[in-house]
């Protein structure tokens, strides 16, 4: 398959989303912009925290903005792929702690 | 060891080819945006200098090492360097009173023969002296085990890079096995006082990306660098330099192997900051070749820009006040330097 879904190039374009409606787009940059000042968490910090989101929700863009910006400011590749661990832990754990569920309905239903 | 693209015979050996490349079509169909509109577009075109206060000094391309994103493509098999007559035009020029700081640079410019009797003659003209030296070199043969004390007897300012805290990144970068060795010889600094709070030695430290990316928060790198080196090797330090690796001889071959020259440029593009431009290293620093032609920068050297005629491109013929009217000549590796905050041998200078 040559078309996919997700081109690169669209990445670049993500401001163009205030052509549709500006007041929000406008809203949202904001406080995009904000959330990610230095604050009570370095920038850094909040970097590694976006790219362990990015592979939570498997965005491909923020995948490859957040993997620029963690280097950036200046993490390395071990902690990189740890984050990429922890969110890899949550998913899996979100998972495996609905066996408890499973484990009670079971109960529930079993002689 | 690698080979130098000189010593490889590759095209990008050729300053001309490089200039080609950042400005028409041999990678991306159409060119880039010129950087002499961008300046337009601020009024600082054309750029003039703000004085003559560093004079860079480029005692040769020789080099111990050969690493991935050098600007001069130095290494052991450069033979190119400066001879004691042409030391002599440098010394005659730097009498001037303007020139406060000298900035010797190479390679490896302790490798020069007559570097220690070029410092000692430019320490004689009462100069601020900086020396770029790689680390590795102190360690590299018996006769530069003494370096940290010829630094400090001079009182030397020493400018080191270590792109990482990390063997991996700055080994990837500089060759195998370096970053021991920088390790050590940033211990070796720091034992004859350099880096030490009170000792009036300085070491600054220089950072650039491993890779195609900008350099982040000079002064969030400089408190990591802080920690990490202190709490694993107790190295210690002054300043840490956050520079911009220029789109020119290695690293633009890099780029463009490994696919990542046009977003790269983009990137410099984009991240353009006017306040970085006014600040740029070219309007107060004159860079010297080997060969004793002068340029407005090293990265100019490198692409064999000359300053503009008519204002004495040799040393042969320098005139403090012609260069000090001179228009600076600019391509489009200079949105290196004006990209986000601003990079030069002095760091960010946004």
């Amino acid at each position: 398959m040559e078309k996919t879904y997700y081109n690169p190039e669209d990445l670049k374009k993500f401001g163009n989303i205030s052509e549709f409606q500006p007041e929000l787009a406008k809203k949202f940059f904001d406080w995009y912009g904000a959330v990610f000042e230095e604050g009570a968490l370095t920038k850094r910090e909040k970097s590694l925290i976006a790219l362990a989101v990015a592979h939570a929700i498997q965005c491909p863009y923020c995948i490859d903005a957040y993997t620029s910006d963690s280097l950036e400011k200046g993490a390395d590749e071990e902690q990189m792929m740890e984050a990429i661990h922890v969110a890899g832990a949550i998913r899996g754990g979100a998972s495996l702690v609905h066996g408890v569920q499973m484990m009670n309905k079971a109960k529930d239903l079993m002689m | 060891m690698t080979k130098s693209l000189k010593a490889k015979g590759h095209d990008l050996a050729d300053s001309f080819i490089q200039l080609e490349v950042l400005n028409k079509k041999q990678v991306k169909d159409e060119a880039f945006e010129k950087f002499e509109n961008k300046l337009d577009g601020i009024n600082l075109f054309p750029l003039k200098p703000t004085g003559i206060e560093i004079f860079q000094i480029n005692v040769g391309k020789m080099c111990n090492q050969v690493c991935k994103h050098c600007h001069v493509d130095a290494g052991p098999d450069r033979k190119e360097i400066m001879t004691r007559e042409t030391m002599q035009l440098c010394l005659d020029a730097m009498d001037h009173p303007v020139i406060t700081t000298v900035d010797l640079t190479g390679g490896a410019p302790e490798m020069n023969p007559d570097f220690r009797w070029f410092v000692e003659e430019i320490k004689k003209r009462g100069k601020h002296i900086i020396v770029r030296c790689n680390l590795t070199i102190i360690l590299a043969n018996k006769k530069y085990h003494d370096l940290p004390e010829f630094f400090k007897k001079h009182q030397i300012e020493v400018v080191s890079s270590l792109p990482y805290y990390s063997a991996s990144r700055t080994d990837n970068q500089r060759g195998d096995g370096v970053f021991e060795k920088s390790i050590k010889a940033l211990q070796m600094l720091n034992d004859v006082g350099y880096g030490r709070e009170g000792s009036g030695l300085t070491l600054n430290l220089v950072y650039n990306p491993s890779g195609a990316f900008l350099p982040g928060d000079q002064q969030s790198l400089e408190a990591d660098f802080k920690r990490q080196l202190k709490r694993k090797y107790g190295i210690e330090f002054n300043m840490l330099f956050a520079i911009t690796n220029m789109p020119i001889s290695r690293f633009l071959e890099y780029l463009i192997e490994s696919g990542n020259y046009e977003s790269y440029m983009e990137k410099l593009i984009e991240a353009f900051n006017p306040g970085a431009a006014e600040g740029v290293m070219c309007r107060n620093t004159l860079s010297i070749g080997w060969d004793g032609y002068i340029y407005d920068c090293d990265f100019n050297q490198m692409l064999e820009l000359k300053v503009q005629k008519n204002c004495g491109q040799h040393l042969k013929d320098f005139d403090a006040e012609k260069l000090l009217d001179r228009n600076i000549i600019l391509n489009q590796h200079c949105y290196g330097c004006t990209a986000g905050s601003g990079s030069s041998c002095g760091g960010t200078t946004a």
